[in-house]
């Protein structure tokens, strides 16, 4: 061991989510329940600092840390700052189910852990790391799954928690393996000389079900089971973060490892692209039936992560790959999070149909439902159309061009589902409705409302700017 | 300067959508006004464009503004002597559209902004010197088209003809991006720029790649022509689209189609487009006739005109395949040829946009499309009878209108080079041209069958609206030099490039 290269200072934005979460624990358990928008308070002002010293430190050259365990580049700063947008958008949505709950400061502190986790996944360039970022990314999902303690999210809750340790322990079998064939090194650096000369059966059975695990963070076919139920069954915020931020860490973690695996012994590019055209297939048919608003997401959430599992499949091969990967990342967090952001601002509305007439009742929700919808099929000038067009180019690029005719036939599939949701929206008078509909309206300008516009811009805004982001994202990865 | 002729509709567009209290009468005057407006720059535009030299072959108001570097993309606008005559067209029958809509009372507001914006996304595209804005324009249109059809059509049935107008089309425009990416990966080094990709022509001597890739580019360009066998969005969306929304989608939106065979199919895949050049003059021929006979069959008016459009079309489609067949015939026919597909470009805005407005006026008289519900009308009310009849003239291609000279040109610069399918095109002008007096015969002259609730002449909006869409047509038809100087030197870069 050379040197240990200790800085804690690099780990600042991680840091503070941590102590973040800390504080956050400790004010909840400590005021009174009537007070407890302290905690939320302390979860907002960790975000932001987390994402004051992301930017702050987003033009640093790459590096590693801590002999080489934790890599500080392109896939990290992306991740940074990704990530803490994302939570406080989720903390946009928090409605009244949540505020005023007894519980409702471990709703911060678990968005607080599980945002750290997906950071940390995202970083990690160690397999030991890997395997404990999976566990902090994963054990406070299967709390806020849960966190209704109702029937449907027990179920949410049960299903997350089932498929996220199975998927877990194969994942550190997997690490068993590796390290194994690797001659003993965790590092990837270390990896990196080791693995071409492992035996090919023992690397592919350990870098598959390391695979396992990320896939399940990134809720991709074959891992995809938990995703419906997930959503469904849990608050809306919670399911707004579960189909968002783990994607950030899962998908960044499976580039950052099967960079390392040579892919002439391993014939892994041809297995994501295989696994990425299912999943955006599977994804898009399941979702045709769908008539709850949050499942259509659920399954729209699979199909999305086929189209970044695509520019996976080219990892290394095209400068573009990487920028389009984290630039689509980006983009689809916060489509996805500003129609979240709708179904949470209309909580009675559980049926398609009930959205009959919005543009009329409320124009500025129908106006973000339509540009997140349109977005996330990949209209210009959405921010997921930019990222979208990079990865289909990129992908072609590096050699995959049937999955590219693939991905565009699935985009017109998409089309289908997501204007089932949005044609009634526009077209048609709004139903007579019942008193329940009319209580559950809230005030027009609720946090919901906000957060649903304030995504909606951004989405525009990554399309408009993506130039700049393309440019500042960087093409490697370092270990 | 072109920036501010595509984006200035945006920003009316957006002051109409964002302020609530807009009085309902005010929007519709904003429009017209913003729509004049435009006109009156286009017309300084083609002024300017017209005093120099080389006109035609040169890339004018060229703004370059790199937008996502990363992948050669960037916003390339510019007006050269294929765009500017579109350029125009589009400008003046948006105006005609805002004048007919002067009348319109219900959500004159939003109706107005989702023209304009319409407006931008149609001249956007026209402009575009970089594929991917040509695509972004290309489905903006789309959406903005599809809430036109919905939000304002007949009906129930009007939601589901949009729908399948918006699943159609844009699975077309996905089929187009595909196309565009192939386009970018073959370029060395990698862009979607539409000069450079010109120059380069990538997918020479590649062959069965280009061919996959022209496929693709063709398939989307296909659907929004629409050419036989993809017309099938068109007739119900034109039948349940307003007549405003009918006017702008046959008049402009069908012109993306074409336009984007003469700017980017053949210029970039030369060599595909030569090998399969003789697939688009028999869809051609095929879109000619079949349209003319299907049209012919109908009993609704509007209907009719939607297929003549797939027969119009047919005729541009035909031209530049037979520009494409190089072997035994000369440039000088083939040129003539461009150049007719694109007068018919205009001349097909100009005046299927007039015959679409007089249908719309012949709904509010009979609330009925049915032709055989009139008879007569002629007497009641001859301003509008004399209005359809020159518009339809126009439209079946009689001399001193600007359809003669577009089909003129088609098959006159077609015979050389394909000269049995030309020869089967022709009929299609004589079934046209049975099936228009058939229709002029069946609403105007006879008797009148029923009384209709509302049977007044064409109002002096109505005239204003529909009168220089047909004098504009007539101008061409009798004094089409100043249009063909702008078109000529480009029609033929554009043959020079295809010969490549």
């Amino acid at each position: 061991m050379v040197t240990m290269n200790e800085d804690p200072l690099a780990l600042v934005p991680e840091l503070i989510m941590l102590f973040g979460a800390v504080v956050a624990l400790m004010v909840g358990s400590f005021v009174r329940r009537s007070r407890q928008w302290a905690t939320g308070s302390v979860a907002v002002a960790a975000l932001s600092g987390s994402l004051i010293a992301a930017l702050a430190t987003a033009g640093n050259s790459d590096r590693t840390i801590y002999d080489s365990s934790y890599a500080l580049d392109a896939g990290t700063t992306a991740a940074r700052l990704i990530v803490p947008v994302a939570a406080l958008l989720v903390l946009g949505l928090v409605g009244p189910r949540i505020r005023g709950n007894t519980r409702e400061s471990e709703f911060y502190v678990l968005v607080l852990l599980a945002s750290l986790g997906s950071v940390v996944l995202a970083g990690a360039s160690d397999l030991l790391l890997l395997s404990v970022a999976y566990l902090l990314a994963s054990i406070p999902l299967y709390a806020l799954a849960g966190w209704a303690r109702d029937s449907s999210s027990a179920e949410a809750a049960l299903k997350l928690y089932l498929l996220g340790a199975l998927l877990g322990v194969m994942m550190l079998l997997g690490v068993t393996v590796l390290y194994g064939v690797g001659g003993g090194a965790t590092t990837y650096r270390a990896l990196m000389d080791t693995l071409p000369v492992a035996p090919a059966t023992a690397l592919t059975m350990g870098v598959v079900a390391v695979l396992g695990g990320l896939l399940f963070k990134a809720g991709s076919v074959p891992a995809h089971f938990w995703v419906p139920d997930a959503i469904e069954g849990s608050t809306t915020a919670a399911a707004a973060f579960l189909t968002t931020v783990p994607k950030v860490g899962g998908l960044i973690a499976t580039w950052r490892l099967l960079l390392i695996v040579p892919d002439d012994t391993v014939n892994w590019r041809v297995l994501i692209a295989v696994l990425a055209a299912a999943s955006m297939t599977l994804g898009n048919f399941a979702a045709f039936t769908q008539t709850n608003p949050k499942r259509l997401l659920a399954y729209s959430t699979i199909s999305q992560v086929g189209y970044l599992l695509m520019v996976v499949s080219v990892a290394g091969r095209s400068s573009n790959a990487l920028p389009a990967l984290l630039v689509y990342l980006g983009a689809y967090t916060v489509t996805n999070l500003g129609a979240f952001a709708v179904v949470a601002a209309l909580p009675g509305r559980r049926h398609l149909r009930d959205y009959r007439g919005l543009a009329r009742e409320r124009p500025a929700l129908a106006a973000v439902l339509l540009i997140t919808l349109l977005g996330l099929v990949g209209t210009p000038p959405t921010g997921v159309f930019v990222g979208k067009l990079t990865i289909f180019a990129a992908t072609w690029d590096g050699g995959f061009a049937w999955l590219v005719v693939v991905a565009a036939t699935n985009t017109v599939a998409s089309l289908y589902y997501y204007l089932r949701w949005l044609a009634p929206v526009f077209i048609g008078r709004p139903a007579r409705r019942d008193e329940r509909h009319v209580a559950s309206v809230p005030a027009s300008w609720s946090p919901s409302v906000v957060t649903a516009v304030i995504a909606a811009v951004a989405s525009l805004a990554i399309g408009v700017g993506a130039g700049p982001l393309l440019d500042l994202a960087g093409t490697t990865m370092t270990r | 300067m072109l920036s501010l002729l595509i984006f200035l509709p945006l920003v009316a567009a957006a002051a109409l959508a964002l302020t609530r209290q807009y009085a309902d009468r005010l929007a519709r005057w904003t429009w017209l006004l913003a729509s004049l407006v435009e006109v009156a720059l286009v017309a300084l535009m083609w002024t300017r464009y017209v005093q120099t030299p080389v006109a035609g072959q040169r890339i004018a108001f060229e703004t370059y503004q790199p937008w996502i570097p990363g992948v050669g993309s960037a916003y390339h606008v510019g007006v050269d002597g294929l765009s500017l005559p579109l350029l125009a067209m589009t400008t003046v029958v948006f105006a005609a559209t805002a004048i007919y809509s002067l009348k319109q009372r219900d959500r004159p507001r939003s109706h107005a902004a989702l023209f304009l914006a319409l407006e931008t996304t149609s001249l956007g595209l026209f402009a575009a010197l970089d594929l991917i804005v040509f695509f972004v324009f290309f489905d903006l249109s789309i959406v903005a088209m599809y809430f036109v059809i919905a939000g304002w059509g007949h009906g129930e049935q009007a939601r589901r003809s949009a729908l399948k107008f918006f699943l159609y089309t844009f699975v077309g425009s996905l089929a187009l991006l595909v196309g565009f990416i192939g386009l970018y990966v073959a370029a060395d080094p990698h862009t979607f720029d539409i000069v450079a990709l010109t120059a380069q022509a990538p997918l020479n001597g590649h062959g069965l790649a280009g061919g996959l890739v022209l496929a693709a580019v063709a398939i989307g360009l296909a659907v929004k022509t629409p050419t036989f066998p993809f017309h099938t969005w068109l007739p119900p969306a034109h039948t349940d689209a307003s007549a405003a929304g009918s006017a702008v989608l046959a008049a402009v939106l069908l012109k993306m189609g074409t336009y984007g065979f003469v700017r980017i199919a053949m210029p970039m895949l030369p060599e595909a487009w030569r090998r399969y050049a003789m697939i688009f003059v028999i869809i051609g021929v095929v879109s000619v006739l079949y349209g003319a006979l299907v049209a012919m069959a109908q009993s609704s008016f509007k209907r009719m005109i939607a297929y003549t459009s797939v027969n119009h079309m047919g005729y541009i489609v035909l031209a530049v395949g037979a520009a494409g067949l190089v072997a035994g015939s000369d440039a000088q026919a083939r040129s003539v040829a461009v150049t007719g597909a694109m007068v018919q470009m205009v001349s097909h805005g100009l005046i299927t946009a007039a015959l679409f407005l007089l249908s719309g006026v012949l709904f509010e008289r009979g609330g009925t499309y049915e032709m055989d519900a009139y008879g007569g009308l002629a007497g009641r009310a001859p301003k509008f009878a004399a209005l359809t009849a020159v518009a339809a003239f126009g439209s079946l291609g009689i001399p001193g209108l600007s359809g003669f000279i577009a089909e003129f040109q088609i098959l006159a610069g077609s015979l050389g080079s394909a000269p049995v399918p030309t020869a089967l095109a022709v009929p299609g002008i004589l079934i046209t041209a049975a099936l228009f007096l058939w229709a002029l015969q069946r609403i105007f002259l006879g008797e009148e069958h029923q009384q209709l609730p509302n049977s007044h002449d064409v109002t002096s909006l109505e005239l204003a609206a529909v009168t220089p869409l047909l004098v504009l047509s007539l101008i061409i038809g009798v004094f089409p030099r100043p249009l063909l100087d702008v078109l000529e030197p480009a029609s033929r870069t554009v043959v020079e490039l295809v010969s490549r």
